[in-house]
């Protein structure tokens, strides 16, 4: 017997929260980084899920498009992180409030 | 029943990875604790006939975007624990964990409703899930195939620019001026005096 959907959704939406919180929360950029990962994870599930539930493919493409854009995502960012750290070591976000610095 | 053993299993793993994510202090962890999530939702959308995309969670995920994490952690030296304790804004965990929950309510309140019409989309069928990558890929090269390609060109601009948001910049007595005057100096005494004029910047150099 074939789980329903409405449970994969809940469980999504909880993974989605739980990232949220975590970026509000966290002041670590990296951990920062990975939380927005999870809610990019969870959105994932949400659209396989869909993509199950309503015997369509565009859901699952739509995944596809989500990697390749988290992983432009993660490039850009992790070399953001990285040249802010040659500047000063040990930042954290709330020391780089800063636009000019 | 078998079905719902995994889901529990690969929920719970989800969950506690997730969680393991944002209240580890040391960076490390919370990557490796990324991982376990990771895997568990590519279980889960093998649960739903999702092989492929599974295969490339595993593969891009938890293969690459994760080892460049710890890379980059092990690179700037950043794995010490991280003062959990106080917190620096008065009042924010609070207000993030509000925050948070009302994501949480609103989307399980809006997932209780039909909100979906069940009409077919203009993507195809996905099917029973036996022939996966073949339907993906169909959609992907013939519908997609322009927001296909876009991606690639995504995928240059990232990669140009962290180059250049890593990359060293020039240093300063390489420099571009200094070459430049002593480039117009020679230019401009070459006509007479070639010899004192090229003794120059060979001078500059051992200086």
């Amino acid at each position: 017997m074939k789980v329903p959907g409405a449970w994969y959704l809940a469980l999504a939406a909880a993974l989605f929260s739980i990232g949220a919180i975590g970026l509000l929360v966290r002041r670590n950029v990296l951990v920062m980084f990975m939380c927005i990962e999870l809610m990019l994870n969870a959105v994932n599930l949400t659209f396989v899920t869909f993509a199950r539930m309503l015997d369509d493919v565009g859901g699952q493409t739509a995944v596809f498009f989500v990697l390749v854009v988290a992983a432009a995502e993660v490039v850009v960012g992790l070399g953001i992180i990285v040249s802010i750290f040659r500047r000063r070591s040990g930042a954290t976000a709330d020391d780089v409030s800063l636009l000019k610095g | 029943m078998i079905d719902w053993f995994v889901f529990a299993v690969a929920a719970v793993a989800t969950l506690s990875g997730a969680l393991g994510v944002v209240m580890s202090t040391n960076p490390v962890h919370a990557a490796l604790m990324l991982v376990m999530t990771l895997f568990s939702v590519a279980v889960l959308f093998v649960a739903q006939n999702a092989h492929f995309l599974a295969a490339v969670q595993v593969i891009v995920y938890a293969g690459a975007i994760v080892v460049l994490f710890l890379f980059v952690i092990m690179l700037l030296g950043v794995d010490k624990s991280e003062d959990m304790g106080k917190e620096r804004l008065r009042g924010q965990r609070p207000l993030a964990l509000v925050a948070g929950l009302t994501v949480l309510g609103a989307v399980l309140l809006l997932a209780r409703s039909e909100w979906v019409s069940g009409a077919q989309s203009a993507a195809g069928p996905l099917g029973d899930g036996s022939q996966n990558v073949e339907i993906l890929a169909r959609s992907m090269f013939t519908r997609y195939l322009l927001a296909f390609e876009i991606t690639s060109v995504l995928l240059v601009i990232a990669v140009v620019g962290a180059v250049v948001l890593v990359g060293r910049p020039a240093t300063p007595d390489a420099g571009t001026p200094d070459a430049g005057t002593s480039d117009a100096a020679t230019s401009d005494g070459g006509t007479s005096a070639p010899a004192t004029s090229g003794a120059g910047p060979s001078d500059e150099v051992g200086s």
